[in-house]
C-alpha cells in the first residue's frame, strides 16, 4: 500500500453496518480511498459489495457508521445530499439510461437541473463528456438505438459531466456481450489516467491487474483483506481469498 | 344551530333515515337485479359476437366491429335517453328498467366482445396448429384449447370493465327507475332533507366497495405482464 | 319505416334544432376541456403521493381511491349538486361537475398513473438520484414521462370514458349536448335531436375508439 500513503483521503467510510430487516449485510466495513486511487472491490455474490458502494452515496442508508466524501459528512442530516451526490458519480450494471431522452439529453439533465446551467453551457459540457467516452457522434441517439457498450459509455459520460471527485462502478461490464467489454474498460482506463479517483466492483481480473492500485476482497459483509493486485492475486494471505481467486481464474 | 349540528341534521338525520331506509333497501334490490341482468346478457352477447368473429366472415366481421365501436363511442346515458324518451315518439314504449337494461347490456356487450376477441387472438397460432394437427376440429380447438387460455387473461380487464358498467345502473334513476339513486332522490324531494342521499351513497358503497377491492385483487392475481 | 325515419332522422328538425345543438356541443367540448385536466391533476397528486413508502399514506389513499371508484359518478354529482345546498354550499352545476369529476376521474387517473410509475424500473430512480436530482425532479423529468408512456392506452381509454361521462351533467341541468338535445326534443315532439346528439358523439369519439383498438392489439402482440 506504499503507493497510497500520504495523500488526502477522498472517501472515508468507518465501521459501516447495514441491516435489511434481520439480514446483517455489512458488518463493520472500513474503507479509505485516497486521491487518484483506483480501488478494486471483489468478493462472492451476496458479500455486500453493491450495498457498500450504495452506502457511499447514500442510495442505501447505512444502519450505523460514518461516511465522509471529499470532506463532506454524507450522513449528517444537515448535508444537502443532492449537492453532495454531484461529487460522486455512479455507474450501474444495468446502465439505467433514461429511455425517453437522447444520449445528449441523458447527460444534460443533471447539468441543467442540479447545477442549474443554461442550455448552451450544459450542451457544451455534455458534448465534451460524450467526446471523452468517444460517442460525440451518437449524441442524438436514443438508448435503444445504442449497443450495450455504447449505453454504458453514455452512462459514464452522464456521471463524469458533473465533474465528480470520485466515481463508483458497480459491475459496469457484467451485462455486456464479451466483445463490447473492451470499449468500456478502455474508457475507464483513460479516466484513471486523467487522475479520476475510482472504486470499481467487477469480475474483470485482467483490468484489476493492469489498472488497480489496490484490491479489496470482501466476504460475508466484511473486508477480509486488501493489498496490491500482485499480492492479492499471486499470494493471498487468507484461505477464503485464495479459494475465491482460484475459482475466478478458472473461468 | 352550530355548523356541525346543521351538518348532521342535514346529512345524518336519524328520523328521515329511518323513514326512507325501506325504500332505499327496495332500491338496493332493484339495482342488484338490474346489474345482474346486465352482466348476464352483456357478457353472453359479447362472447357470442367474439366467437362469431373467429369464423372470419368478412361482412359479418365488419358489422360486428362497427356495432362494437358504436357502443364504445356512445355515452350510456345518451343510449338510455334515446330508448326511453326517443322511442315513444315512434310509438314504442319501453319501461325505464328495460331501457336501462338494454342500453347497458349493449355497452357491456361491446366492451366485452373487444376483450374476449383480444384474448382469443392473443393465444399463439401454434396452439391452433398443434390442436388441428391432432385432428381436433375448428370448434373443438376453439372450445377445448383456445378459449380456456383466452378466458384466463381476459379476467382482469373484464372484471374492471364490468364493474365500471354496472355502476352505470345509477343512470336508470334518470328514467324514473326507483333504484338506489332513484329512491334516494324521491326521498330528498319528499322530506326536504338530503339524508336519503347519504343513505343512497352508503348503499352504493356497501354494494360496490367490496367489488372494487375484489377487482384490485384479481388484477394483481392474474396480472398481465406488459 | 316512414314513421321511424320521420322520428329519428328528420332533416327538417335537424335544421331547426341545429343552433341549440351546436351550443350544447360547444358546452360539451368546453366541459371536457375543463374536467380532463382537472381529473389528470387529481390523478397525478394521488399517484405521486402513493410513492411515499409509509403505510400511513398508502392505506388512507387506497381507501380514498376505492371509495370514489365504488361510488357511481352520478351519485356523487347529485350529492354535491342537490345535497350540499342544504348546508348552504351551493356550487351550481358547473361547480358540482368540476368537484365531482375531480374526485371521481382523479381516482381513476390516479390508479392508472400509479401502475405506470410502478412500471418504471427502480434503477431509473437510483440513477437519477445518484446524479443529485431531487425526489421531485426525478419524478418530473425521469419517472413520470416514462410512466405516462407505459400506460398511454389506459390514459386514452380513460379520457374517452371521461368525455362520454360529461353527458351526466345534463342531469344537473348543465346545458351540454344531451341536455340541449332533450330540450329540443321536448319542443319538437321528435326524437331526431337526441339522435343527432348521438351522431355527434359518435363522430367525435369514433377516431379515439379506433385508435384504442389499434393500441390494444399492439399491446397484445407485444405480450404474445
Ligand atoms: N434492498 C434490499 N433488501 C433486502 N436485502 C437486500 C437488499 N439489497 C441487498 N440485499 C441483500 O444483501 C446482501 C448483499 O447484497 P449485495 O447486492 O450488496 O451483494 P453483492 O456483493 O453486490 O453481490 P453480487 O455480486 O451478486 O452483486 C444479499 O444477501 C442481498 O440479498
Ligand atoms: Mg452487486
Amino acid at each position: 500500500m506504499s503507493t497510497t500513503t500520504g495523500r488526502a483521503p477522498i472517501v472515508e467510510a468507518r465501521d459501516i453496518h447495514k441491516h435489511f430487516g434481520h439480514l446483517h449485510v455489512l458488518k463493520g466495513v472500513d474503507l479509505r480511498v485516497v486521491e487518484k486511487e483506483l480501488v478494486f472491490l471483489i468478493g462472492p455474490s451476496g458479500s455486500g459489495k453493491s450495498t457498500l458502494l450504495r452506502c457511499l452515496n447514500r442510495l442505501e442508508e447505512p444502519s450505523s457508521g460514518s461516511v465522509t466524501v471529499d470532506g463532506i459528512d454524507m450522513l449528517d442530516p444537515k448535508t444537502d445530499i443532492n449537492k453532495a451526490r454531484q461529487r460522486i458519480g455512479m455507474v450501474f450494471q444495468s446502465f439505467n439510461l433514461y429511455p425517453h431522452m437522447t444520449a445528449l439529453g441523458n447527460v444534460m439533465l443533471a447539468l441543467r437541473k442540479v447545477l442549474g446551467l443554461g442550455r448552451a453551457e450544459a450542451e457544451a459540457k455534455a458534448q465534451a463528456a460524450l467526446d471523452r467516452v468517444h460517442l460525440a457522434d451518437r449524441a442524438d441517439h436514443y438508448p435503444l438505438q445504442l449497443s450495450g457498450g455504447q449505453q454504458q459509455r453514455v452512462a459514464i459520460a452522464r456521471a463524469i459531466a458533473l465533474e465528480p471527485r470520485v466515481m463508483l462502478f458497480d459491475e459496469p461490464t457484467s451485462a455486456l456481450d464479451p466483445e463490447l467489454v473492451g470499449g468500456v474498460l478502455a474508457v475507464m482506463r483513460e479516466l484513471r489516467e486523467d487522475g479520476m479517483t475510482m472504486v470499481v466492483v467487477s469480475h474483470e481480473m485482467g483490468f484489476a491487474k493492469a489498472a488497480a492500485d489496490r484490491v479489496v476482497f470482501m466476504a460475508d459483509g466484511m473486508i477480509v483483506e486488501s493489498g496490491l493486485p500482485a499480492e492479492i492475486f499471486a499470494d493471498p494471505k487468507h484461505e477464503r481469498t485464495r479459494a475465491f481467486i482460484s475459482q475466478i481464474e478458472r473461468h | 344551530m352550530t355548523g356541525w349540528e346543521r351538518f348532521t341534521d342535514s346529512f345524518f338525520n336519524a328520523r328521515v333515515m329511518a323513514q326512507y331506509l325501506p325504500k332505499i333497501i327496495d332500491g338496493f334490490g332493484l339495482t342488484v337485479v338490474l346489474a345482474l341482468c346486465i352482466i348476464a346478457a352483456g357478457l353472453a352477447l359479447g362472447l357470442l359476437l367474439a366467437l362469431v368473429r373467429t369464423f372470419s366472415i368478412r361482412p359479418l366481421n365488419w358489422l360486428i366491429i362497427f356495432v362494437v365501436d358504436l357502443f364504445r363511442a356512445l355515452p350510456p346515458l345518451v343510449i338510455i335517453v334515446l330508448l326511453y324518451f326517443g322511442l315513444p315518439n315512434a310509438g314504442v314504449e319501453l319501461s325505464g328498467f328495460v331501457a336501462s337494461w338494454l342500453a347497458l347490456t349493449l355497452v357491456l356487450m361491446a366492451f366485452s366482445e373487444e376483450i374476449f376477441w383480444a384474448g382469443i387472438t392473443s393465444v399463439a397460432k401454434g396452439q391452433w396448429e398443434a390442436a388441428r394437427s391432432t385432428g381436433l376440429g375448428f370448434v373443438q380447438t376453439l372450445g377445448f384449447v383456445v378459449l380456456p387460455q383466452a378466458l384466463r387473461i381476459t379476467i382482469p380487464p373484464l372484471t374492471n370493465r364490468t364493474i365500471a358498467i354496472t355502476k352505470g345502473t345509477a343512470l336508470a334513476s334518470v328514467v324514473a327507475v326507483p333504484d338506489i339513486l332513484g329512491a334516494a332522490n324521491a326521498g330528498v324531494s319528499f322530506s326536504f332533507n338530503p339524508s336519503p342521499l347519504t343513505l343512497g351513497a352508503i348503499a352504493y358503497l356497501v354494494l360496490f366497495f367490496p367489488v372494487v377491492v375484489l377487482g384490485r385483487w384479481i388484477e394483481t392475481r392474474f396480472a398481465w405482464k406488459r | 319505416m316512414d314513421l321511424f325515419l320521420d322520428t329519428f332522422f328528420n332533416w327538417q328538425i335537424v335544421q331547426e334544432a341545429w343552433p341549440i345543438l351546436w351550443q350544447g356541443l360547444k358546452a360539451t367540448l368546453l366541459l371536457s376541456a375543463l374536467v380532463v385536466p382537472l381529473g389528470l391533476l387529481g390523478g397525478i397528486i394521488l399517484a405521486v403521493l402513493t410513492t411515499f413508502p409509509s403505510p400511513w399514506v398508502k392505506w388512507p389513499l387506497r381507501v380514498w381511491v376505492d371509495t370514489f371508484r365504488a361510488l357511481p359518478p352520478l351519485v356523487l354529482l347529485v350529492f354535491i349538486f342537490a345535497g350540499l345546498p342544504f348546508v348552504g354550499v351551493d356550487v351550481g352545476p358547473w361547480g358540482a361537475v368540476a368537484i365531482g369529476f375531480f374526485l371521481n376521474t382523479g381516482a381513476y387517473y390516479g390508479e392508472i398513473l400509479r401502475a405506470g410509475i410502478e412500471s418504471v424500473p427502480r434503477g431509473q430512480l437510483e440513477a437519477a438520484r445518484s446524479t443529485g436530482l431531487t425526489r421531485g425532479q426525478t419524478m418530473t423529468y425521469v419517472v413520470l414521462p416514462q410512466a405516462v408512456r407505459n400506460v398511454l392506452p389506459d390514459l386514452i381509454s380513460n379520457t374517452l370514458e371521461v368525455v362520454k361521462l360529461t353527458s351526466i351533467a345534463s342531469v344537473v341541468a348543465l346545458p351540454e349536448l344531451l341536455f340541449e338535445a332533450r330540450q329540443a326534443q321536448s319542443v319538437t315532439y321528435n326524437a331526431t335531436p337526441i339522435m343527432a346528439a348521438a351522431v355527434a358523439y359518435f363522430i367525435l369519439l369514433w377516431p379515439v375508439v379506433r385508435l384504442l383498438s389499434r393500441l390494444e392489439n399492439r399491446q397484445l402482440a407485444g405480450r404474445g
